[in-house]
């Protein structure tokens, strides 16, 4: 079939595996990724901050690299695999990230957390005990209008311990 | 705010690319990383008709040091950032790299992308034209090579047609006596640099300065040569702080930079010329290593 033939002009089926779980939605090509998320698979714990790649809240990983999902089309995820903070917790416990945050006081409101976690998630897969100047820099591309940023740093290094001490 | 209706399109070669680009002219646009295209989408200063979608082509991603450094021009930045061999090759451009944005920001983001795209407070347009490097573009009428000091042309403007797809960039290989540096001033951490300065020298063993580029952004249209403190330095030594100060103040005078609420006219010259200074004395001491 042509790159012509293949042009899409309405609504189409995309196809994506999300948190370990096959799912499929429709999209028209301006729908953003996170949108859809929210909208069609009804995932509404990845936040819509900014809309413009600047606050982080929509942050989650695609094939195993952060992203933001605000300045993604749905219709580019086609055949993806995505990480979202719904599958941080695999049931009643708290994700030992998650756990942190919440002794750390991490959050308070909680609407920069879930892109904060995955990015936490992402930060500590690569560098298993940062340092704060390390876990600042990382984080710097997710803003936190509540917590001035001390417990999101505390909770970082907490929840590193933890992973480290608890293996997994 | 989100984006105007479009059209997609995924190639999945360049051929695929360059036909769909060829069909639909100017209402099309190439989508790389997004990172910068897909925020002016969603504010609505951007409404393609069209997107052509590059990510999916396999050839255009990779790094490949070969004497010199070519990069495929949807090789994401974090990729750069993790390559030995791009490290090894041009350590500068691992150093640039940490400069531009966040980290979630150079997963998608690529490296033909923050070049196309031009902007001219951006690190990297301004490492390619100090490392004297080109990209190469492919267009209907086939592949052609195009020197970074004829590709940028103004603000977000460079000398790719509408119907060419940036295919790599490439950087020469760089000599024993190369020595690089990049400084810049920014609000904050991955903001847009106020003022940035490169500096691409060769140094003699006896530390006399055999030949430099030096390149200033953010304080013009484009990434700007600054010839007046290449001069000041060339068959210098840059041990010698009178001579720093030669590059520093020639540099700061060769430019007009305007000024908005971020920082004034004036503030940028000065700091043009005091960060062309402490490149200087980075490569002096050696420069980025890799």
């Amino acid at each position: 079939m042509s790159v012509q033939d293949r042009l899409v002009e309405g609504e189409i089926v995309v196809r994506l595996t999300v948190n370990g779980e096959e799912r499929r939605g429709i999209a028209e090509p301006r729908l953003l990724l996170v949108d859809f998320l929210r909208h069609e698979l009804g995932l509404t714990g990845t936040h819509v901050g900014c809309e413009q790649g600047v606050c982080g809240a929509c942050s989650i990983r695609l094939d195993g690299e952060l992203v933001r999902s605000c300045l993604l089309f749905a219709v580019q995820a086609e055949g993806s695999s995505i990480e979202t903070v719904e599958g941080l917790a695999p049931g009643e416990d708290l994700h030992p990230i998650q756990q942190a945050y919440h002794e750390q006081h991490g959050l308070q409101c909680g609407f920069c957390t879930p892109g904060l976690l995955l990015a936490t998630v992402d930060l500590l897969e690569r560098n298993t005990s940062p340092s704060e100047q390390e876990i600042r820099d990382y984080l710097a591309g997710n803003i936190c209008r509540c917590t001035g940023y001390v417990g999101v740093v505390a909770a970082v290094q907490e929840a590193a311990r933890k992973l480290e001490a608890g293996g997994s | 705010m989100k984006p105007a209706p479009f059209k997609y399109v995924a190639a999945e070669t360049v051929e695929e690319a360059v036909a769909a680009l060829g069909e639909h002219g100017d209402e099309a646009k190439v989508l790389a990383g997004g990172q910068s295209l897909v925020p002016l989408m969603n504010l609505r200063l951007a409404t393609p008709g069209v997107l052509v979608d590059v990510n999916r082509i396999a050839e255009l991603s990779g790094v490949r040091a070969n004497g010199n450094l070519e990069i495929g021009a949807v090789t994401r930045q974090a990729a750069i950032e993790r390559s030995a061999e791009a490290r090894a090759a041009a350590p500068l451009i691992v150093e640039a790299l940490r400069h531009v944005a966040h980290p979630p920001i150079r997963s998608r983001g690529t490296i033909g992308g923050t070049v196309a795209h031009a902007d001219p407070a951006a690190e990297i347009p301004a490492v390619l034209l100090a490392l004297g490097g080109e990209v190469v573009a492919r267009g209907p009428g086939g592949e052609r090579t195009i020197p970074a000091d004829e590709l940028f042309q103004g603000y977000f403007t460079t000398a790719l047609q509408p119907d060419e797809l940036l295919t790599s960039v490439r950087f020469p290989a760089q000599g024993p006596g190369a020595r690089t540096a990049l400084q810049e001033v920014a609000r904050k951490q991955a903001d847009f640099a106020l003022a940035g300065a490169v500096v691409a020298a060769n140094v003699g063993d006896d530390g006399t300065c055999e030949s430099a580029r030096i390149v200033l952004f953010g304080v013009a249209d484009r990434p700007l040569r600054a010839p007046g403190a290449e001069e000041a330095v060339t068959s210098r030594s840059l041990a010698d702080v009178a001579v720093l100060a030669d590059a520093a103040q020639s540099a700061a005078a060769g430019i007009d930079p305007t000024g908005d609420a971020h920082a004034s006219a004036e503030y940028r010259k000065e700091v043009a010329g005091v960060l062309v200074r402490r490149a200087l004395t980075t490569v002096a001491e050696g420069g980025v290593r890799a």
